[in-house]
């Protein structure tokens, strides 16, 4: 039976890599800079729309963390994100103005991408909004992590994503590019996760903050996962299954201790809810190119015009790294 | 008379070059063997940037493997490089290429040249040694390890094994005791010398070349040969995590180094610029010669281990999420559960908590919404109180809650009306303590004004539910702390019940009781039974009733049991 589901789990890892291997023709090189990748540099991966507005700050914040090159995927934006992303030194750009949906939400792209470029590589995989945090991320750079994950033998890295939020209306204070937008959104929700293993693929699906709060309190299953494995020491035979939700082989999924004891993990968090926020979730709604039907998107719209205060007396405001690991949001494990 | 060091380097050759270098440059001669595995351009390179200094040597070049006899010769043959040439030496410190001098030079001098005649050698017999991994400590000495450990696990541990099963062993040769000890130490030329020109040295060469890990047993079983003084204790700075492997220092440990007054400390990160900047500069400062002392140091990585293998209890998260039964405490604090006593008393609620001072929620799991005190919304951590939210998944609600409030004692009332999901976890959880009046989810009723058939209807269905939560929790399985009273019972004596369940919640233990909550009023209940029972339905979960009223008189019932 075991073996059964392994070989099952074989076979759709194969055909995930297949898959990424037929989605390479929706890419094409806008701006290639891979010769310039050293053997031991540590690339971050990332595909985007419209997000011009968030690329100087997001850019700055990987590259100041030691993130040493940049793939992304330009999925048809038009507000000069591809230009930018062109003009950057260290980046790598590739364009398409086929489908997310159908590239099951830019993973197929990634993963031809990683397969094609990261075998090797320690390798982030990142949304725009989305800014990775891990134990003495502001002494430490990235670096001392993957040598330290290297010497342990580790080979994935797992996170939670951590909704931000400001205080007050989301599109009360509008965001300036090159602006660190937690200096808006420095409000979390610090204990209202819920985390439930799955099975087949052996990752744990967490779910709840305040989205699960504000958005899904009558339909709690469909609050979005917020469980994610973003750094993976990557080896062409790995593939993503669904967002960086889990990955195959399932063993870079254990990222959670079973016997009591803490792994050292980290948080993503996540800048999603900004003044931007508003009229994106109008255009993806229209769009109609993202998870499960956007119903994602749906519940937003209903709540943002309902309510659009994710703020409560009980949210937390974001201090550093510290702050996340004594309230067990993160861990550092046995990194000291 | 001078110290001399003998440097193994395999990898980080720049820092390892800029390490040597301050050495030498402070007069103490060094002589670096590098790996042969490291390519020639590197070793290269690493030989031309200290082509300057005179009294640095580079010693023939080792293959050397991780637990393996190779790290050893190539100590050996370092140490008698430097000895050969370096006449003035008197104490060679071995370290390595990832080490780090945590204080000047001229200390560690002045520090040894107090000490001219001991040796600086951890070294411990097998049975005094507790740090191991992978349990091999006596066996490392009587078995043979032909297969690598880091690249054929399964290999080494079957042969292990097979000759464990078949009781090889290996003779120890005549006139030896074997003893381990950090690979780390620093040797009189005096000791060195003795071991190294050993008449036997070939025959203990050869037994050793198959002990596992003889770099951590050659030289601290040998020492023990020749040693006037030893004392067991490094001079180098090195801890190890539970797997066995070296913790490294990084630019944000440069305080706790600088206050571990220890000489020399691995493993330095290669990129830690601040350290290697602050560290490796000319200190002109005047000796302090304070002894060693990695307490703090100690407590941080003990910390971490402790953190990685027991973690903490109550916490789920992404890092963490234990199997059934290895939670070490299924929720992160103690905290209380009533069942029946705000059907009982009208101000239970508050009552408990002017008593005690502790949080008292009202149904947490009440259908309708999460009764969080003071009637919140939101409550600790952000915790929604919606129905639907808390039922998806009711056991993270409650570990929620309690890890949220750390500290403070969460009470709730609990009842048949709730949703009953939460009650086995509560069950198997050490941390509950529940208390319950059986039954007494028929005192409202009894005061309701409802048609008879719709009580009957609802307290048939409320006792069932009852009756199979008192079942759960009376089970053998259960771990929380249980007491049941009929509402017969309790109510023969409700003051002392009450005391003994403030007693359990420690805080104002010792006073006496001296404001009771307001009992409902209860005449006519037994009425109310009967009628019950009268219609059919047999309310039993409350014990007897006398038809006759007057309730408080009623005697000869049990004392209130403790189940756990």
């Amino acid at each position: 039976m075991k073996l059964l589901r392994s070989y099952r789990l074989r076979l759709q890892r194969k055909r995930w890599r297949i898959r990424a291997f037929r989605k390479r023709r929706d890419l094409s090189a806008r701006k290639n800079r891979t010769a310039q990748i050293g053997k031991r540099d540590i690339l971050l991966f990332c595909t985007l729309r419209n997000e011009r507005i968030r690329l100087p700050y997001f850019l700055k914040y990987y590259r100041d963390m030691g993130v040493d090159h940049f793939f992304f995927v330009d999925n048809g934006s038009n507000d000069g994100t591809g230009e930018h992303l062109a003009d950057q030194p260290d980046v790598t750009v590739f364009y398409t103005e086929k489908g997310y949906k159908r590239a099951r939400f830019g993973v197929d792209w990634l993963n031809w991408l990683q397969l094609k470029y990261a075998h090797g590589h320690w390798c982030l995989v990142v949304d725009v909004d989305e800014f990775l945090v891990y134990p003495f991320c502001d002494t430490r750079p990235i670096r001392a992590l993957t040598d330290w994950l290297d010497a342990s033998s580790i080979k994935s890295f797992g996170t939670m994503l951590l909704d931000m939020y400001p205080k007050g209306p989301i599109d009360s204070v509008p965001y300036m590019e090159g602006q660190d937008p937690f200096e808006i959104a420095h409000w979390f929700d610090s204990g209202n996760y819920t985390i439930q293993k799955n099975k087949r693929f052996g990752n744990l699906w967490i779910q709840g903050g305040p989205r699960a709060r504000a958005f899904f309190a009558d339909k709690p299953e469909r609050a979005p996962a917020l469980n994610k494995v973003p750094l993976v020491k990557w080896d062409r035979a790995y593939t993503y299954v669904s967002s960086t939700h889990m990955l195959l082989p399932r063993g870079l999924n254990l990222v959670y201790d079973e016997w009591g004891g803490e792994k050292t993990s980290g948080c993503l968090l996540h800048a999603k809810f900004l003044n931007t926020f508003v009229e994106k979730s109008a255009e993806e709604l229209k769009r109609k190119q993202h998870f499960a039907n956007s119903h994602e998107y749906k519940a937003y719209n209903e709540g943002l015009s309902a309510n659009p205060d994710l703020w409560c007396k009980w949210s937390e405001k974001y201090i550093n790294w510290r702050q996340l690991e004594i309230l067990g949001l993160m861990s550092k494990g046995n990194w000291a | 008379m001078s110290v001399g060091f003998v440097m193994l380097v395999h990898e980080a050759l720049d820092r390892a070059a800029q390490v040597a270098r301050h050495w030498a440059e402070h007069g103490k001669p060094v002589v670096i063997h590098v790996d042969q595995r490291v390519g020639s351009d590197d070793y290269r390179h690493m030989t031309s940037k200290l082509e300057d200094l005179q009294n640095v040597r580079f010693s023939k070049r080792h293959a050397c493997e991780w637990g393996n006899w190779s790290i050893v010769g190539a100590t050996q043959s370092a140490c008698e490089l430097l000895l050969e040439h370096e006449t003035d030496v008197r104490h060679v410190f071995l370290i390595s290429g990832s080490c780090m001098p945590l204080r000047s030079p001229s200390e560690l001098q002045s520090y040894l040249d107090e000490r001219p005649r001991t040796d600086f050698i951890e070294s411990v017999t097998t049975d005094e040694v507790d740090w191991t991994v992978g349990g091999l400590d006596q066996e490392r000495f009587t078995l043979r390890f032909p297969f690598s450990w880091k690249k054929h696990r399964r290999l080494f541990d079957r042969y292990v094994e097979f000759q464990r099963r078949i009781n090889f062993k290996r003779k120890i040769p005549d006139g030896i005791v074997p003893h381990l000890g950090s690979q780390w130490w620093c040797l009189t030329r005096q000791t060195l010398t003795a071991i190294l020109e050993d008449p036997r040295r070939a025959e203990y060469d050869r037994y050793f070349r198959r002990v596992w890990i003889p770099d951590e047993s050659y030289f601290q079983t040998l020492a023990r040969l020749y040693s006037t003084q030893i004392e067991s204790r490094s001079l180098t700075l090195s801890k190890f995590d539970f797997q066995g492997k070296p913790h490294v220092f990084y630019d944000d440990h440069l305080q706790l180094l600088r206050r571990s007054d220890c000489f020399v400390a691995r493993k330095i990160w290669p990129q830690a610029e601040k350290l290697y900047r602050e560290f490796l500069i000319t200190d002109q400062s005047p000796s302090k010669m304070a002894e060693p002392n990695p307490l703090k140091i100690d407590r941080l990585f003990s910390r971490a281990t402790e953190r990685r293998t027991r973690g903490r209890a109550g916490l789920y998260m992404q890092g963490r999420y234990p199997n059934e039964g290895w939670e070490n405490g299924k929720t992160a604090g103690r905290y209380s559960v009533f069942q029946g006593f705000a059907e009982l008393f009208e101000d239970f609620g508050p009552w408990l908590a002017r008593r005690t001072g502790n949080r008292v929620h009202g149904n947490l799991f009440a259908k309708d919404r999460v009764h969080f005190a003071n009637d919140e919304t939101v409550y600790n951590g952000a915790l929604s109180d919606s129905a639907d939210l808390r039922d998806y998944n009711p056991g993270a609600f409650l570990t929620n809650l309690i890890w949220n409030t750390r500290g403070e004692h969460q009470c709730f009332q609990f009842g048949p009306k709730d949703a009953q999901k939460i009650g086995k976890f509560i069950a198997a959880d050490r941390n509950a303590t529940v208390s319950v009046i059986a039954g007494a989810w028929a005192i409202p009723l009894f005061h309701s004004n409802r048609n008879f058939a719709d009580i009957r209807r609802e307290a048939a269905q409320l006792q069932r539910i009852e009756a199979r939560h008192l079942e759960l929790l009376r089970d053998g399985q259960t771990k929380a702390r249980v007491s049941i009273w009929s509402l017969a019972e309790f109510i023969e004596d409700p003051m002392e019940n009450l005391q003994q369940i403030l007693d359990e919640l420690g805080g104002d233990a010792g006073r006496r009781l001296t404001e009771v909550p307001l009992m409902a009023d209860l005449s006519g209940f037994g009425q109310f039974l009967q009628n019950l029972k009268n219609q059919g339905m047999s309310p039993h979960l409350m014990g007897d009733f006398p038809v006759i009223d007057d309730p408080q008189k009623t005697s000869g019932g049990q004392r209130p049991y403790l189940v756990k």
